[in-house]
């Protein structure tokens, strides 16, 4: 019974090559960066409501975009990125999205 | 200037005149109008150079959202400022009540000032740590006294914050 498609199934032809599997998965990073202006407490909260993170670990971030002058807070998909890195801007720090190397 | 939290509220008592003006300068100092680098700053790029297409897109559509969000956070500001309109005693001490769910736009207002007026004055990250500089002898000093006095404000908010998301505080 239909043998044409058993036959298509077996040997697919291959008529549009798309992007690969790793390009795809490929993560971004949520990166924030440092800002003389902003207030290393209102840095912390900020991180502790956008992200969810316990305050150690906010704190964390924001030693690190002190000292550092940026820090990743987040990595993984696009879209998720990008919503991230607009509630940092309702908050007014210094945000960007970056692609992982 | 005495700072304490009473019910639901940060109460602000005994802001002497010229503290209770630069309170009264927050919507105006917010806006970047005209500073191409207040600009920037507060709408600062969401992504590197090599991402031009993403950051068209988001001066097209996300930029609006964020100056209607700004906008409304200083207006929710002005409202509350009117408590320090000068009445028949213009030189006596004012106070000024911040309601606990005012708190988030407060803290934007505060900052939208603070970064406006430390990009039209291009403080260094030196002058900006310096809170002990004195006196004010030009109105680029009063900018980095508005700075300080604002974090100042956004300080006591944030305590105020923390304080009320602790239940047994």
């Amino acid at each position: 019974m239909f043998p044409q498609i058993y036959a298509a199934l077996e040997s697919p032809t291959v008529t549009e090559k798309t992007k690969e599997k790793e390009a795809l998965d490929l993560p971004w990073n949520v990166v924030v960066h440092n800002d003389p202006v902003n207030l290393m407490s209102y840095v912390t909260m900020v991180f502790q409501k956008v992200f969810g993170y316990p305050r150690e670990k906010a704190e964390m971030h924001m030693l690190e975009v002190h000292h550092k002058g940026r820090s990743i807070l987040w990595s993984g998909v696009r879209e998720r990125a990008e919503l991230f890195v607009q509630q940092l801007h309702d908050y007014l720090l210094l945000a960007t999205i970056e692609r992982t190397n | 200037m005495e700072v304490s939290c009473k019910n639901g509220a940060l109460e602000i008592t005994e802001i002497d005149p010229f503290l209770a003006e630069l309170l009264r300068q927050i919507p105006g100092s917010a806006k970047p109008d005209g500073i191409t680098a207040a600009e920037e700053r507060i709408f600062s790029a969401p992504a590197g150079p090599n991402e031009k297409e993403f950051c068209a897109e988001w001066k097209l559509y996300v930029e609006p959202g964020l100056r209607k969000h700004f906008q409304d956070a200083t207006e929710l500001v002005e409202a509350d400022l009117r408590q320090l309109q000068p009445n028949e005693k213009p030189f006596a001490n004012r106070t000024l009540r911040i309601p606990r769910e005012h708190s988030e736009s407060w803290l934007n207002a505060l900052n939208q000032a603070r970064l406006t007026i430390a990009a039209k004055y291009d403080f260094t990250e030196a002058e900006l740590c310096d809170h002990y500089r004195s006196p004010i002898g030009s109105r680029r000093d009063l900018g980095l006294f508005q700075i300080n006095f604002y974090g100042f404000v956004q300080e006591f908010i944030l305590r105020d914050m923390e304080c009320a998301e602790k239940p047994d505080a």
